[in-house]
């Protein structure tokens, strides 16, 4: 898609912001709408943006694909990681009322942690799926030109 | 009875009823993977009409103020759901594109000739 | 919606017919954002629309772009999905009316979400509070089917034609 510039330029300048509305969405959802499932979303959709303009090997130079799949494990890991924490700080399975010194606080910083490990998750598959797809066929790659 | 009524539950049967015609009609696998969409989307739709409180607002509290707020319990299990839906949507997308791999076709009967010639 | 749910059952060009279902899906998001679910509206929006149209046309340029047209009648599925149909809506003459706030589904626990969720956690979305407190088991389950399907796919789709590279990396690891 080279000879495609407006297309290119364009890209270009807009992916920073979809990546900083994304972090926005994932940071700020405690207070407006938006959560980790969104901003995974909208991360991943930086990503694929770039692959489909810049093509499907420079993508994979950005971001490498054990760094994907790190990413969608590691997600799980921290949420997963949250409920022992507060299992061994003695409570339940993902109470957070242990993670910090009074209940209120500590459960912001659980939400805050569980909605991280949401977001990478969701974020990592997306890109994972769509490189998975992008990669077995012959046309996007075409693209590059 | 005031309009909408029960209006809200029969626009999502219709759209599910769509979906499942889709389903159940059409031979074509990306088709069908459309339809499972819309019959989601019509099941999404189910669930949110439930949650709406005539007057309420969206249910992110506004300190101090007496406000009515809808059902947010609707919403999360719907939120979850469409994130989920497109994951599921992905893997069945990529069986249909081993089936086609497979068989060099995505229409039905094509697929069940080729098992019959093959067996 | 209704007119592009006609739209896709009649057009035999797929790739019409997944653009239409991305238009689908931002109409039910606009849809969600009339009736107060705006989290939901955003995850449409961004899933439906975005992520799941570039899918569906990843896996069309793996396949073909247009249907063959049908050869199958089209008479009993219509008779099952009227019957269905008919069905259910005769099944919602009893549910509560659109927007009612008596009806059950406002009684038993969503008060409590709404009050007490932000002197627990001090987060005015009730949404996420609800989401990653109260139901994080759910959630938990949802982000592992995430997961699973994320391991599917690439299960399914990194190996053979455009994966030779990847085995290549795993033996090496092994």
């Amino acid at each position: 898609m080279s000879h495609h510039l407006v297309v290119r330029v364009v890209s270009k300048l807009l992916i920073p912001y979809i990546l900083l509305f994304g972090l926005y969405v994932q940071f700020h959802g405690d207070f407006g709408p938006g959560g980790g499932f969104q901003a995974g979303v909208i991360f991943a959709s930086a990503f694929i943006l770039y692959a489909l303009v810049h093509g499907l090997n420079n993508a994979r130079k950005v971001l490498p694909d054990h760094w994907v799949r790190i990413g969608v494990a590691l997600g799980l890991i921290i949420y997963a990681g949250t409920g022992v924490i507060s299992l061994f700080l003695g409570r339940n399975f993902l109470d957070y009322d242990v993670l910090s010194q009074n209940p209120v606080s500590g459960q912001h910083l659980g939400i805050f942690a569980v909605e991280f490990g949401v977001g990478l998750t969701v974020a990592s598959v997306m890109v994972a799926i769509f490189f998975a797809f992008a990669g077995r066929g012959h046309k996007i790659d075409e693209m590059e030109g | 009875m005031e309009w909408p009524g029960l209006y809200n539950y029969w626009i999502a049967i219709f759209l599910m009823m769509a979906g499942l015609y889709i389903v159940i009609a059409q031979q074509n696998l990306i088709k069908k993977m459309v339809g499972l969409s819309v019959f989601q989307a019509s099941v999404f739709i189910l669930y949110i009409t439930m949650g709406k409180v005539t007057g309420g607002t969206a249910p992110i509290i506004i300190p101090g103020d007496d406000v009515l707020y809808s059902n947010p319990l609707p919403h999360v299990l719907i939120l979850t759901a469409i994130v989920v839906g497109v994951a599921t949507l992905a893997l069945g997308l990529a069986i249909i594109v081993r089936i086609y791999e497979a068989y060099g076709s995505i229409e039905e009967d094509d697929i069940e000739k080729e098992e019959e010639n093959a067996r | 919606m209704v007119l592009t749910v006609f739209l896709i059952v009649k057009l035999h060009n797929l790739f019409a017919v997944v653009m239409i279902s991305g238009i689908y899906s931002l109409l039910a998001a606009t849809f969600f954002v009339v009736v107060d679910a705006v989290d939901v509206a955003f995850t449409e929006a961004a899933v439906g629309a975005g992520v799941s149209t570039v899918l569906m046309l990843g896996a069309l340029s793996l396949t073909t772009r247009t249907e063959k047209t049908g050869t199958r009648k089209p008479f009993v599925p219509l008779v099952v999905v009227l019957l269905t149909g008919g069905a259910l809506v005769y099944g919602t003459l009893d549910m509560p009316v659109y927007g009612d706030p008596n009806a059950p589904i406002h009684q038993h626990v969503a008060p409590v979400y709404l009050e007490e969720g932000i002197k627990e956690t001090g987060v005015p979305n009730v949404v996420t509070v609800v989401l990653a407190s109260y139901r994080s088991y759910d959630t938990m389950g949802e982000v592992t089917v995430i997961f699973t399907a994320g391991i599917a796919v690439m299960a399914l789709l990194a190996v053979g034609a455009g994966g030779r590279r990847r085995r290549k990396d795993g033996e090496d690891k092994a």
